[in-house]
């Protein structure tokens, strides 16, 4: 702000990164600079840019600065907020579960189909529950697909099935055994409340009642799903942001050769 | 004539919009010869029953239930209800109490005899129309001392599930500079075939529609409203298996804009096409009887298909929609008819060929309260490019005259708007609509340009469309996947169960009365 163009903080600190004590970066190695944005329940004014201070040193956030702020209706302020972090995170030590495969784009993974299945797989999809979004399931499995991915449609050794959206746990799953899937894909949206992890339970609790766990492949994905999400409440894999029709489409088929599914 | 700041040919323009007609006629006459629960429910509720029995089934739902159990809802609600009250000398709110309770058969027919039927009716009917003309002059009254803000309309959402929450986030948003507060829907209500009662406070994504929640949010807009000295509508959604009557809950409790689309709801929400134009007719006439903005869903048509490869087919359906309005007896001032800035942001001009649309549209509609949706399709968590995702939109809205900017919010794609999302977008939007104000009036379009070609290829695909739609039929078109990529069957999708044709007897007078008295 008014201090113009050029920090005049004293950079005291060891600027060479070190895996296993990493900081948010701002312009130089290990100032900590994070940057955020909050609103508090207390009209503006001294006291609430103090307050707004004190949550930033409480976030373990050292110089908190307040940018910027405003009052957005009476009793609540909004700030813009900067801060070096004092935390450090171990990077070296770190294990994400991920799905394993090799991603193939449309063409290997047919001819991947042809090679070790030899015959078209039948893939079922739906936005289930209350969900009423198709965004997810549309972008993975219409025809145009999406960012320049073709989606399940296209396949021809795909026989995808788009169900639309909305469609209850027991309906998915019926319509899965009557069009005899190798792999049923639920999308979620919606995650208010945690509603989409109510809804996945019940899905993978009506597939092992009904004896059917093992016999499909069980993925899910959305945009505030990971593939540890997915692992946890007992699918196969989880498709999360900038995942796209190939990588479910190569984890499928892949999945289905290691388990010996013809 | 008009003229075209883009070379429309009106000629070709005036074509498509007698095709439109001739589709929508057909559409019309099948309409009128139907009715359907949601329909002899909304009757029910002009007959002033209200409430809930101990099972919490609302009265109205009591009522066609036990109509259409004994097979004889095609006769309609008002034809039973007269003749409960001639046989019982009771009101109709006591009577459907009654039929809850067990205590009365309301199939038993005294008389058939169309006067005395209308004559018993004839003080309840009067009731019912003079709430809504009241209402209706209510919000002419605000307009007319307090006033309104300028055009385009800002219009946010709240959404936190608790309406009382809701009316906290609505009264923030006014005062940062809405227009329109819309209270988004818990997910799943477009399903259920009957309309919750009372306050909620519990949803998913959004808040149940109730006419107490209704009633709520209105006085909460009106206090604000009345400190800002500026009238703040209230949108809500007339759209599902219950249609006319969250219409007519809107219009006794002073709503000023519904989401109210019958294409959306075929294609996104997989309603059965036949139930849903039925109870479309109905509840377009009592919004436009109430003088409510209708807004139509072809926005959404471009979050399933290619905004580029597809922008004729929202033209196409904005023209179908705005004949089917006005057979509804909806004047074009409240038709806010849909598109959407949706292209991929990465396409090489994007932005002229959404402007051109946006130009195209407005000068096809030159009275219609046009309603122009955001970027959502595109918007990846990246909040800092979506912001000037929705700042290039909000300079189309001003440029091209948009009636309801339908604001986009950084945050679009990531959870239901923060207060501080709806200042930011607030802020956006007033910046831009400001500091370009008259931009529209001071630029032309280049003959031979990219916009001036652009439209005149929508338009002719437009006109292909209409000419193919005109052949086989509206219901045969959706049935191919004619709007946004999605297929949807005649017989197929939920509530066809609730549809029934007409019988002998068949009354319901608000038709005329609200197409022909306004």
């Amino acid at each position: 702000m008014s201090e113009g163009l050029y920090s005049m903080e004293a950079k005291d600190f060891d600027k060479t990164l070190d895996l296993t004590k990493i900081k948010p970066y701002g312009d130089t190695m290990n100032d900590g600079k994070v940057q955020l944005s909050f609103t508090l329940p207390v009209p503006c004014g001294a006291e609430a840019v103090e307050a707004a201070k004190q949550m930033l040193r409480k976030m373990g956030l050292e110089n908190p600065s307040v940018v910027f702020y405003k009052e957005l209706t009476p009793g609540f302020t909004f700030f813009n907020c900067y801060g070096s972090c004092s935390h450090t995170v171990d990077y070296t030590s770190i294990y994400v579960p991920k799905v394993e495969s090799n991603t193939m784009d449309m063409y290997a993974t047919d001819e991947y189909i042809r090679e070790h299945i030899g015959r078209p797989i039948v893939i079922v999809g739906a936005s289930t529950g209350t969900d009423a979004h198709t965004v997810g399931i549309d972008a993975i499995m219409n025809m145009k697909g999406y960012a320049g991915h073709y989606g399940l449609e296209r396949y021809e050794m795909i026989e995808a099935y788009n169900l639309g959206s909305q469609v209850p746990n027991e309906e998915f799953i019926a319509k899965g055994v009557e069009l005899h899937a190798d792999a049923l894909l639920v999308s979620q949206t919606v995650t208010q409340k945690d509603v989409h992890i109510k809804n996945m339970t019940e899905f993978i609790e009506l597939m092992e009642a009904e004896g059917l766990r093992d016999k499909m492949i069980c993925c899910c994905g959305g945009a505030r799903v990971t593939h540890e999400l997915a692992k946890e409440l007992g699918f196969d894999a989880g498709f999360g942001m900038n995942t796209y029709a190939d990588d479910v489409a190569s984890f499928v088929v892949q999945e289905m050769v290691k388990r010996g599914m013809k | 004539m008009q003229k075209s700041k883009l070379g429309l040919d009106f000629k070709k323009v005036e074509y498509a919009r007698g095709l439109a007609k001739g589709i929508a006629q057909d559409v019309q006459t099948f309409v009128e010869q139907y009715t359907t629960v949601a329909v002899e429910r909304t009757l029910c509720r002009l007959m002033g029953i209200d409430g809930i029995d101990d099972n919490e089934v609302p009265l109205p739902n009591v009522v066609v239930d036990a109509l259409k159990d004994k097979g004889v809802l095609g006769e309609g609600a008002l034809f039973f209800i007269a003749n409960a009250m001639l046989q019982t000398g009771l009101k109709p709110q006591a009577i459907a109490e009654k039929v809850a309770a067990g205590e009365l058969d309301i199939t038993r027919v005294v008389t058939t005899d169309p006067q005395q039927i209308a004559h018993v009716l004839q003080p309840v009917i009067d009731e019912s129309m003079e709430r809504i003309r009241a209402r209706r002059a209510r919000r002419e009254h605000y307009l007319d001392t307090i006033g309104e803000g300028p055009k385009p309309y800002l219009y946010i959402i709240v959404a936190t599930g608790n309406i009382y929450e809701d009316v906290v986030q609505a009264q923030a948003g006014a005062r940062q500079g809405a227009d329109i507060i819309a209270v988004i829907r818990t997910t799943g209500q477009s399903l259920l075939d009957y309309v919750p009662y009372g306050a909620t406070t519990e949803g998913f994504g959004g808040t149940f529609a109730t006419q107490e929640n209704f009633r709520i949010m209105r006085k909460a807009l009106d206090e604000v409203g009345e400190e800002q000295g500026r009238y703040i509508r209230l949108c809500n959604y007339c759209s599902g298996l219950c249609m006319p009557e969250i219409a007519i809950m809107g219009a006794f409790e002073g709503l000023d804009v519904m989401l109210n689309d019958a294409l959306y709801g075929i294609l996104f929400r997989d309603i059965n096409m036949q139930r849903t134009l039925i109870d479309q007719y109905m509840s377009r006439i009592i919004n436009g009887f109430a003088g409510v903005i209708i807004n139509t869903g072809e926005d959404n048509y471009l979050t399933t298909a290619d905004a580029v490869e597809a922008a004729h087919t929202v033209l196409a359906s904005d023209l179908i929609n705005e004949q089917l309005a006005l057979m509804a007896g909806l004047p074009e001032e409240q038709m806010g008819l849909g598109h959407a800035f949706e292209m991929d942001p990465m396409l090489e001009n994007g932005f002229l060929l959404e402007l051109a649309q946006a130009q195209m549209t407005r000068e096809i509609f030159p009275k219609a309260t046009l309603k122009y949706m955001p970027p959502t399709k595109f918007m990846t968590g990246n909040i800092f490019r979506g912001h000037i995702q929705d700042a290039l939109f909000n300079i189309i809205g001003i440029w091209t005259h948009q009636g309801i900017q339908l604001l986009g919010m950084p945050t679009e794609a990531i959870h239901t708007p923060f207060m501080s999302d709806r200042y930011l977008s607030i802020e956006n939007a007033k910046y831009i609509f400001n500091n370009l104000k008259s931009i529209g009036e001071e630029m032309e379009f280049a003959e031979g340009g990219i916009c001036r070609n652009r439209v005149k290829e929508v338009l002719e695909n437009t006109i292909k469309l209409l000419e193919d739609i005109t052949k086989e039929g509206l219901f045969t078109a959706l049935e191919k996947g004619i709007f946004g990529d999605v297929k949807r069957p005649k017989n197929g999708g939920k509530g066809l169960a609730g549809v029934t044709m007409k019988g002998a007897n068949y009354y319901n007078p608000f038709v005329e009365l609200m197409k022909g008295k306004r």
